[in-house]
């Protein structure tokens, strides 16, 4: 309950920021809204020498559309992602996800960099980044360099960011009118994390059938992953429930579950089946399918 | 040591606080506002809620440095002009309370959930209170307390007719 | 004891809103940890990682160094202090009872035990220098397991061989095994009922000092019962008389049993503060509760109930192993054995039972009473054998209810198992229930569920269970250790106005309000003239405190026999003032008058009055106004009822949902409907929730698996539903308020019902049993035609 001793900055420019994880190097952390960080830290897990707190940093947070992405600053809530309309029209399931992270105090502090940074391999954001195929924006004292989603997560707790850079905006190309996306997942019964969350964006052509698809599934294996396999199965095909379920059968054959409390690995399988098929029906309802 | 300033219940407050104090221990330390409870330490319970700047927070879960120049709401700043919270009266008067410990917790994310939603279902309130939790009541009086207190909220908000 | 009387329903019976709540939606409570002294220093206790270990030795020269800290103490240097080990307060023959140091010595026999403390100037720093404290441990082969405890090559305790704490056992065996050697039927199940983390919201919490001038210490603690704290912890642990030794229970944050018990910390909190001259305080952190707080049930049972062909219960047999973790926590012994054992008859006339216990240690977390206390394990085993009969006959689950029901003209009823019920009329309840589900119109719902895939439940539980524990002679004779009657003192001041000193003790019950309606109905007066006191030994004379729904019973009735003897002494001043014989006077609505001239009257205050003036009172009557009772009932009283849970199991994922919970209880009298309905509903959350979602878990090495509000699944509000209550009133007849108890009836009664509506709802796929938790797993795999993993 109570942290180890650490430094404290709250740098109100990026240059700043940059500079004391430069100087600090493994021994600094970023703080964005805590929500991954401090309860980590409050157990003792997480012992960091050096806070550096990206809250007066102008320009971190705020969800903008332009130039055929959505623009969504690092430091947005996941209630500021949950009550956007942007969001809610332009990219559903991370709506889908962000409105089902934690729970109302969870989300009016967590931040989707701090979510991306952190990696949790049962958070939902990082699924849903795989799926939009999403930019992590990424400036360090190098430059500034653009990591799309599938090279950032590498790993449990793994990014590909390096402990010199800070992410400060996601970057999620638009969908066009033929596109649908959703995300659905089933909660842990005491965190609420994701036992299993499954991602899907589907783009149908003018016959209906799948122009290309895009599905991500998280919280059964080391990190969230791309499924390329249902992708393919879905691909030029009427998204059917016959097609849909093939394809989720695919999703719950990519996934790397662990028997633990909340069930067998068979019954884990299951839940990324049920939960591919749920988050594929409802985005090819949304693609108009 | 870092000082902050912070706004609490319209008071404002300038203290040196260690960079690992948590806000609720600055709360309830440094400020005696021990209405702000703490009953767990993996940021579930709620019972540590408070308002930052409008919003539903765990105070377990924010340093107290974060808290810098804020505007904070505890338990013990919602009622106005010696008159209750609707929330505090509906808990009260739907008993919506047994041991109490988990209440103050209870209202604040209430105040919260009415504040972004003024007309919620029953699921609502019920999805709303979800990082709250309650061993004495079985939700049940709290969830009409809620409802209880909603419908007084839009009654007082609506303008009263004039002939 | 006469026959009931129900006082005049004016503020008996009446939903009065609660006069505490005011402080506490206002964040005015005050808690343990929010109580603050001059000079107050903090605890961190070390813990031991292991299951079961070996200390070696401890160098807490580190620790010390660390600027801040006070003190760091150690198991043997308490012990050359002279403070004991932990007492157990329920003793059974030949039972083993280990010393249980407060800290360590030797051994570490569960992971979280207390190791040894370090105290310093700030939570904070005593948390930093607890992390320097080094301990040099040899890990054992640690048992976990309940069910093959007895047999495991590690033994716990020397003391213990096969790690048994006791074998006891209750019934007449021979009519037992008569009936089932010629019983048609013969049902046998195995169940696990699973451990529970109590889990009150506000973690245990201790807050001692020492005043060297009055040699007096007073401790501040988060207890269901501070005399009893005062007792222990006085006489059998640090050696401490009581007029010099204070207990302070405050408001306190839910109990649910967990906060009855003795715990290390606080004996550890009082004699450092002692020992240091200044203040300590430690609160438990939540991760710290679930490995050290006293947890609830973990029995494995083998049960056997032999039946007639007409579905009449024959006989019932059965054998447990009941899990009480590391060491005997103060009442471990009573619950899976008077507790448990005694309410196996249910509400059901059984000729014969017998029931054998073995407990157990094992490297896990002590396990004591917790929200019911061995009824609910009681209740669910019999209550599911009932519905394993009916399935078994082909009968309906509530005609085999009802047709072994103990009729209502059968009271009191002498079970085979000690008890003898007070009172009881079961089918109004039952009948009320299945009105208000509309059980025909469930059972087609089912069917039509079925025909289109969809698994609806209905489950049953027609419980009884078993409140106000006593006469204090019948338990001691049984092994309690202490009385279990309660007191209260009432005061009545010169101006009429009324305090009253409870033994019990109300941590969310609502007494400050329920007992104030008593003493405003018997007396006439305002209840804001009334004011409630409890939970402090510097106040109030003595009690044993709350638990085992005893309060009302108990505690109320101690407060009413202390308002009759104040009435009869202001009678006599009242005939006195009104020159009128004593026989002739009337008391109604606050006012004494002499019988058939109603204006020759006088205020209860007049009176109140006039016996502190002193006067002019009759010759020979003491000045003042004040009683004292100490009430030991004749019996436990039993309240009863019918739940009925509705489910619906979804195919694809196993997932339940509540579809709607009918309750309807009988607890006697009720003071106060709006808080009897309130502990109901919380009840069921707690027995909904063992059904379906909570349990602790430990690794065959004694690691917890889901000590965390991560992992363990307390319900949200999202989870549950709203509760449709009823009522039923056959008072008790062993006490004059006629109540019964309503703290547990909940807890106890909703988990069969859970449990039989989802396997109701598994029917049609040929699953008869599955132990708690339900989870969507397990239903799955049921569902899919495996057992595999059950």
């Amino acid at each position: 309950m109570y942290p180890a001793s650490f430094s404290y900055s709250s740098p109100t420019s990026l240059d700043d920021a940059l500079a004391l994880l430069a100087e600090h190097g493994e021994d600094a952390k970023l703080l964005a809204g805590g929500h991954s960080l401090l309860p980590l830290m409050k157990l003792r897990f997480a012992q960091p020498r050096y806070l550096v707190d990206l809250r007066r940093i102008a320009n971190l947070s705020g969800i903008e559309r332009s130039a055929g992405e959505l623009k969504i600053g690092a430091m947005s809530t996941y209630a500021a992602l949950a009550a956007s309309d942007l969001v809610r029209t332009l990219v559903p399931m991370l709506a889908d996800a962000a409105a089902q992270i934690g729970d109302p105090q969870v989300r009016n502090r967590g931040t989707i960099g701090g979510s991306l940074a952190h990696a949790d391999p049962a958070a939902d954001l990082p699924t849903v980044m795989l799926a939009a195929d999403a930019q992590m924006a990424v400036v360090g004292r190098r430059g500034t360099r653009v990591i799309p989603a599938q090279a950032f997560f590498v790993g449990m707790l793994t990014t590909s960011l390096a402990p010199d850079e800070v992410l400060t905006e996601i970057r999620i190309p638009l969908a066009d009118a033929r596109e649908g996306s959703a995300y659905d997942k089933c909660r842990h019964p005491a965190s609420r994390f994701a036992l299993v969350g499954v991602a899907a964006s589907i783009r149908l052509a003018a016959d209906g059938t799948v122009l290309h698809a895009r599905i991500a599934v998280g919280g059964m294996g080391p990190m969230a992953v791309r499924v390329a396999g249902a992708e393919a199965a879905l691909k030029g095909h009427a998204p059917t429930a016959e097609v849909r379920h093939a394809a989720a059968a695919l999703v719950a054959a990519a996934v790397d579950p662990q028997e633990d409390l909340q069930g067998t690995v068979a019954y884990k399988r299951n839940l990324a089946q049920v939960y591919a098929e749920r988050a594929l029906a409802s985005a090819v309802h949304r693609a108009g399918g | 040591m870092a000082q902050i300033t912070v706004t609490v219940n319209g008071t404002t407050e300038h203290h040196d606080v260690e960079p690992r104090t948590l806000l609720v221990h600055f709360l309830r330390e440094r400020l005696s506002l021990t209405g702000t409870h703490v009953g767990c330490d993996t940021s579930q319970c709620g019972a540590c809620t408070v308002l930052l700047d409008g919003a539903s927070v765990k105070s377990c879960t924010v340093l107290a440095v974060q808290a810098d120049g804020a505007s904070i709401t505890t338990i013990e700043g919602i009622a106005k002009d010696g008159q209750y919270h609707p929330l505090q009266t509906a808990f009260w008067e739907q008993h919506g309370l047994q041991c109490g410990f988990c209440t103050p917790g209870m209202i604040m994310s209430s105040i919260d959930l009415l504040r972004r939603n003024p007309s919620p279902s029953e699921a609502e309130i019920r999805a709303g209170l979800e990082g709250n939790i309650c061993r004495c009541t079985g939700y049940h009086n709290i969830v009409n307390a809620v409802a209880a207190a909603a419908e007084q909220m839009r009654a007082a908000a609506t303008p009263a007719h004039v002939n | 004891m006469t026959a009931p009387t129900t006082p005049a329903p004016s503020l008996f019976g009446a939903s009065i809103k609660r006069r505490e709540d005011p402080r506490f939606i206002t964040g005015k409570g005050r808690f343990t940890d929010d109580v603050v002294m001059p000079g107050m220093t903090h605890a961190a206790f070390v813990r031991s990682p292991h299951a079961f270990a070996i200390i070696r030795s401890i160098d807490t020269s580190r620790a010390s160094a660390l600027p801040g800290v006070r003190a760091v103490f150690t198991g043997e240097q308490l012990a050359a202090a002279g403070v004991n080990g932990l007492p157990a307060g329920w003793l059974l023959p030949d039972i083993k009872v280990p010393y249980r140091p407060v800290l360590s010595v030797g051994h570490a026999r569960h992971v979280g035990e207390a190791v040894a403390v370090v105290i310093a100037d700030s939570a904070a720093v005593a948390r930093d220098a607890a992390e320097l404290v080094d301990v040099d441990y040899e890990p054992l082969v640690a048992v976990a397991d309940t069910a093959t405890a007895l047999s495991h090559p590690t033994q716990i305790h020397d003391i213990a061989p096969d790690n048994r704490c006791f074998h006891w056992s209750i019934g007449d065996a021979a009519p037992v095994d008569a009936a089932f050697a010629s019983a048609p039927h013969v049902v046998r199940q195995r169940f696990v009922n699973n451990r529970l983390a109590a889990m009150a919201m506000e973690p245990r919490a201790s807050l001692a000092s020492y005043d060297v001038a009055g040699d007096e210490l007073t401790l501040y603690v988060t207890s269901q019962n501070p005399h009893v704290h005062r007792l222990i912890m006085g006489a059998f642990v640090l050696g401490l008389a009581e007029h010099r030794f204070r207990v302070i229970a405050p408001d306190v944050g839910g109990g649910f049993g967990s906060k009855i018990f003795i715990y290390p910390e606080e004996v550890v909190v009082a004699w450092a503060a002692k020992k240091i001259g200044r203040p300590v305080k430690w609160t438990a952190t939540r991760s710290e509760s679930f490995l050290t707080d006293a947890q609830g049930r973990d029995h494995v049972s083998e049960a056997e109930m032999a039946l007639s062909n007409d579905g009449k219960v024959l006989a019932l047999r059965v054998k447990t192993i009941a899990n009480v973790g590391s060491g005997l926590s103060l009442f471990a012994p009573a619950v899976p054995t008077y507790l448990y054992a005694t309410l196996l008859s249910g509400a059901y006339a059984i000729p014969a039972i017998h029931c054998e216990v073995d407990a157990v240690f094992t490297n896990t977390t002590p396990v004591d009473a917790y929200r019911g206390a061995g009824r609910p394990e009681a209740c669910y085993l019999i209550e599911r054998m009932m519905d394993l009969s009916a399935k078994h006959l082909g009968m309906s689950p509530v005609d085999i209810r009802r047709l072994n029901f103990i009729p209502a003209h059968a009271f009191p009823y002498q079970t085979p198992v000690a008890l003898c019920y007070d009172s009881g009329n079961y089918e109004p309840a039952l009948d009320m229930a299945l009105t208000k589900a509309d059980y025909a119109s469930l059972l087609q719902r089912q069917a039509e569920g079925r025909a289109n895939g969809r698994y609806i439940g209905i489950g049953f539980s027609t419980y009884i269970e078993a409140c106000s524990i006593a006469p204090s002679q019948v338990v001691g004779a049984l092994g309690s250790q202490a009385g279990l009657y309660e007191s209260a003192h009432v005061r009545v001041h010169p101006t009429g106005s009324v305090t009253v000193y409870t033994g019990s003790h109300s941590h969310g019950q609502g007494h400050e309000t329920t007992f104030a309606q008593i003493v405003a109905d018997q007396l006439g007066i305002p209840m804001d003239a009334v004011d409630i006191v409890h939970g402090d030994t510097g106040k109030v004379q003595f009690g044993m405190g709350t638990y085992g729904s005893r309060s009302g019973a108990l505690g109320g009735t101690s407060i009413y026999m202390s308002l009759q003897k104040i009435k009869d002494k202001a009678k006599k001043i009242a005939a006195h003032l009104l020159e009128a014989a004593e026989a002739d006077i009337e008391f109604e609505g606050g006012k004494f008058y002499v019988r058939g001239a109603p204006d020759r009257a006088k205020q209860f205050a007049d009176v109140t009055l006039a016996a502190y003036l002193g006067h002019n009172l009759p010759s020979g009557l003491e000045p003042g106004l004040e009683a004292t009772s100490f009430f030991d009932p004749s019996n436990f009283t039993f309240p009863f009822g019918t739940h009925i849970a509705v489910v619906e199991i979804e195919r694809s994922t196993g997932h339940v949902t509540l579809l709607n919970y009918i309750a309807v209880d009988d607890v006697g009298n009720v003071i106060n409907p709006m808080i009897v309905d309130g502990m109901v509903h919380g009840g069921i959350a707690q027995g909904v929730a063992q059904a379906l979602w909570e349990s602790v878990h430990f690794a065959p090495d004694g690691q917890p698996l889901n000590a965390s509000l991560m992992e363990y699944a307390v319900p949200r509000a999202d989870q549950l539903i709203k509760y449709n209550t009823g009522r039923t009133v056959t008072p008790s007849p062993v006490n004059p308020l006629g109540v019964k108890g309503a703290g547990e009836t909940g807890t106890i009664a909703s988990t069969p019902a859970i449990a039989n509506a989802v396997m109701d709802a598994l029917s049609p796929f040929g699953v008869s049993h599955i132990d708690m938790p339900l989870t969507p797993s397990k239903l799955w795999t049921a569902m899919n035609g495996s057992t595999g993993g059950l």
